[in-house]
């Protein structure tokens, strides 16, 4: 197998702060190939931009505890020099935000935005940059690009802010990019558009994508795999396909349950996930899901379930998630056809204590004793 | 742009009208100000008002009066005579003004450069050592009243009177001759007028800085690699400075009326003197010169400000 562009393990990214230590990122774990594509996925705070961030080195000033490793094209991020992580910040990993008006200085022209950019990190003269701006920014469908170039932000509209984003973030030709929700605040038929133009771009210019959304809608098509993220963990991992066809965690089954999809019969009704994201300073004990979980089991509370392999067809395939395989298989069988969490759980009969074969042997005893 | 000048423009002359027409109700027509009984001495004969009245053209009516006056405004910039000494407002004023400016032209520059070096260090040191003790000073500035603050600088360090014979006087700024020994005489009235400025302005430009400091662009800044001393001064420091050109602009305004516990503290000839002067002794023409060169000063440093301001943030059009 070939080394991982990025190699992300046991991450973690702790906050001090005057309510306590907020656990923003508790332990993830995840590798992105040269060219491909990782979509993350979860609810608002569940630790998506703050892992990314920490990736860019941007979380470590301040009240950050950091520990862990992040490995990227063979060097170790975590401990680099400021000095270093600047040459990499906008080389070699550039990052895209979910807000493009806000993301571009007010009162700078586009173009010079972009020289900047190019600017501080290659030796060349104004004009070259500039020219590279508006070859830049015609990769990236402005119209006019030679024009507009001297156009302030304001004087965009939301796609077209989005688009000179990508152009400043891909100017320096990054390894990697990382997009923070790029469509997020954008109107659903210019979603597509971007989504597109990143696809687009990444196959041209052989670019890694990290894409960071609360949609898996928006990771469907474009993700090779997808992470999903609860509390600051990663609650199941696999390729795209895996986690649409055979998801194996009750919270991403909430999550495919709250988007519409074309595959889902007409009729099936919307579900959002009941209750809302946890504290990250008390997290829930066991599993940090359990409190929002239709399957919770008494040990589930006390259990903290661990990313193992499903031993389904994705060899890739992981979850955190203590009920048994079969169980959960069975759950979701339900579940795809239509069946409310409710409807389920009448016809699949959770074992009372019996937890995943790995769980149980970590804390047999506790859970037999009860 | 052009459009939008010219009826700022026209905005201002109304409002310099209603200015000069409130002056006039205030001091022409209040019983308090009679001018006629003003100048007629102790208990005058019906008569002698009469006549004082119709020397002054107080018998007129009121509009004619106010149309009179504004005329003599418009015209020859005139207010009349200074009762008290007998001269022409307008030399009075005119010749007192370059003091003031001068006087505020220094320190505006001294408390605005100040201001934005202080604010700045506090806000990036935020809650360290450095942030605490300026902002203490910060504080202390604000807090000090000017005339104590002048009485004690001059108790401290002024060549004649001072513990440490450092720097110009008090009334040093009248009897030095040429640009050179004026600013020199100046040094210390500049610094006393600016440090509650100065110390106003760090702390609004250290609030407004953390401010944008957290903004989303700066994350973009920082995201492309520029060293923290380039997203601080161009990215942060160019949003957090403009909106504090604004409060510069009106307070040079308001001072080109005189500062006038500086003025008097340290014995300069400025607008804020002769004001404070003619307040004292009731001489009314002379306040409202004075009145007035204030409200020219306020309304044409805004007109300034807000053109300064179309190009300070391109997202302003008017
Ligand atoms: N500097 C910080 N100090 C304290 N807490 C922080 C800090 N930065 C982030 N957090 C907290 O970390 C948690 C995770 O935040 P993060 O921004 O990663 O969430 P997210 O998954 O990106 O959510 P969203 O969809 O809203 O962007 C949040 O609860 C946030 O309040
Ligand atoms: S471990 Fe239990 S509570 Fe947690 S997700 Fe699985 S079923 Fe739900
Ligand atoms: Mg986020």
């Amino acid at each position: 197998m070939p080394e991982p562009l990025l190699e992300v393990k046991d991450l973690t990214v702790h906050f001090e702060t005057e309510d306590g230590l907020v656990q923003a990122v508790d332990g993830i774990s995840y590798s992105v190939e040269r060219g491909k594509t990782l979509g993350i996925v979860g609810e608002s705070g569940s630790g998506k931009s703050v892992s990314s961030m920490t990736v860019m080195g941007l979380t470590r000033a301040g009240n950050a505890r950091i520990s862990g490793s992040i490995t990227f094209d063979g060097r170790d991020l975590l401990s680099a020099s400021d000095a270093d992580m600047r040459t990499v910040r906008g080389g070699d990993i550039a990052m895209i935000f979910q807000d493009p008006l806000s993301s571009l200085h007010p009162f700078y022209k586009i173009g010079d935005q972009l020289i900047e950019a190019h600017r501080s990190h290659n030796a060349v003269s104004k004009a070259k940059a500039r020219d590279r701006a508006v070859e830049m920014l015609g990769l990236v469908g402005l119209p006019d690009p030679r024009r507009r170039i001297d156009s302030y932000p304001h004087e965009f509209s939301g796609g077209m802010r989005q688009r000179v984003m990508i152009a400043m973030a891909l100017i320096n030709d990054p390894k990697l990019l990382i997009a923070d929700e790029p469509t997020t605040a954008l109107d659903v038929t210019v979603q597509a558009q971007i989504l597109d133009l990143i696809q687009k771009l990444q196959t041209e210019l052989d670019t890694a994508v990290v894409m960071i959304t609360h949609d898996l809608g928006v990771v469907a098509e474009v993700t090779e795999e997808i992470a999903v993220m609860y509390a600051g963990r990663i609650v199941e991992y696999g390729k795209s396909d895996t986690i649409f066809a055979a998801p194996e965690h009750p919270y991403t089954w909430g999550l495919l349950k709250s988007i519409p999809r074309l595959d889902t019969p007409r009729d099936q009704e919307l579900v959002p996930i009941f209750g809302r994201p946890p504290s990250l300073i008390n997290k829930p004990s066991g599993c940090s899901f359990h409190p929002r979980c239709p399957y919770v089991r008494e040990a589930h509370k006390k259990v903290d379930p661990a990313l193992e392999p499903t031993g389904g067809a994705d060899p890739s395939h992981k979850v955190a998630c203590l009920l048994p395989a079969e169980t959960r298989r069975s759950l979701w069988a339900g579940l795809r056809t239509g069946d409310t969490p409710d409807e389920v759980l009448q016809e699949v009969e959770i074992p009372a204590n019996k937890l995943s074969p790995s769980a149980e042997g970590q804390t047999g005893e506790e859970v037999a004793g009860q | 742009m052009a459009a939008y000048i010219v009826r700022r423009l026209l905005w201002t002359v109304l409002l310099l009208l209603v200015i000069t027409a409130v002056t006039f109700l205030i001091f022409y027509v209040l019983p308090s100000g009679d001018p006629a009984k003003l100048r007629a001495g102790r208990s005058p004969s019906p008569e002698t008002l009469a006549a004082i009245r119709n020397q002054l053209g107080l018998d007129k009516p009121l509009y004619q009066q106010y149309g009179e006056y504004v005329w003599n405004i418009v015209r020859h910039f005139d207010f009349g005579n200074s009762y008290t000494n007998n001269q022409e407002v307008r030399t009075l004023v005119f010749s007192r003004l370059p003091n003031t400016i001068f006087l505020v032209l220094g320190a505006a520059t001294i408390w605005f450069l100040s201001g934005v070096v202080i604010g700045t260090v506090s806000a990036v040191a935020r809650g360290s050592f450095w942030d605490r003790l300026l902002m203490g000073g910060a504080l202390v500035a604000i807090s000090a009243p000017v005339y104590w603050m002048g009485l004690v600088s001059l108790y401290l360090f002024s060549d004649d009177i001072g513990k440490f014979k450092l720097l110009p006087g008090s009334g040093a700024y009248q009897s030095a001759h040429g640009l050179i020994d004026k600013g020199h005489a100046l040094i210390l009235p500049w610094l006393v007028l600016a440090a509650a400025f100065a110390a106003i302005y760090a702390r609004l430009l250290r609030s407004n800085l953390l401010e944008t400091l957290s903004e989303d662009y700066i994350r973009t800044a920082r995201a492309k690699g520029l060293s923290e001393r380039r997203v601080v001064l161009r990215h942060g420091l160019r949003s957090a400075i403009t909106p504090i050109v604004t409060v510069l602009g009106l307070d040079i305004g308001i001072l080109m009326g005189g500062a006038i516990l500086t003025e008097t503290v340290f014995n300069i000839d400025g607008v804020g003197r002769l004001a404070f002067d003619a307040i004292q002794r009731g001489d009314l023409a002379t306040i409202q010169g004075t009145t007035v060169v204030l409200a020219f000063g306020v309304a044409i440093m805004s007109l300034v400000v807000d053109i300064l301001y179309a190009f300070l943030d391109p997202r302003v059009r008017y």
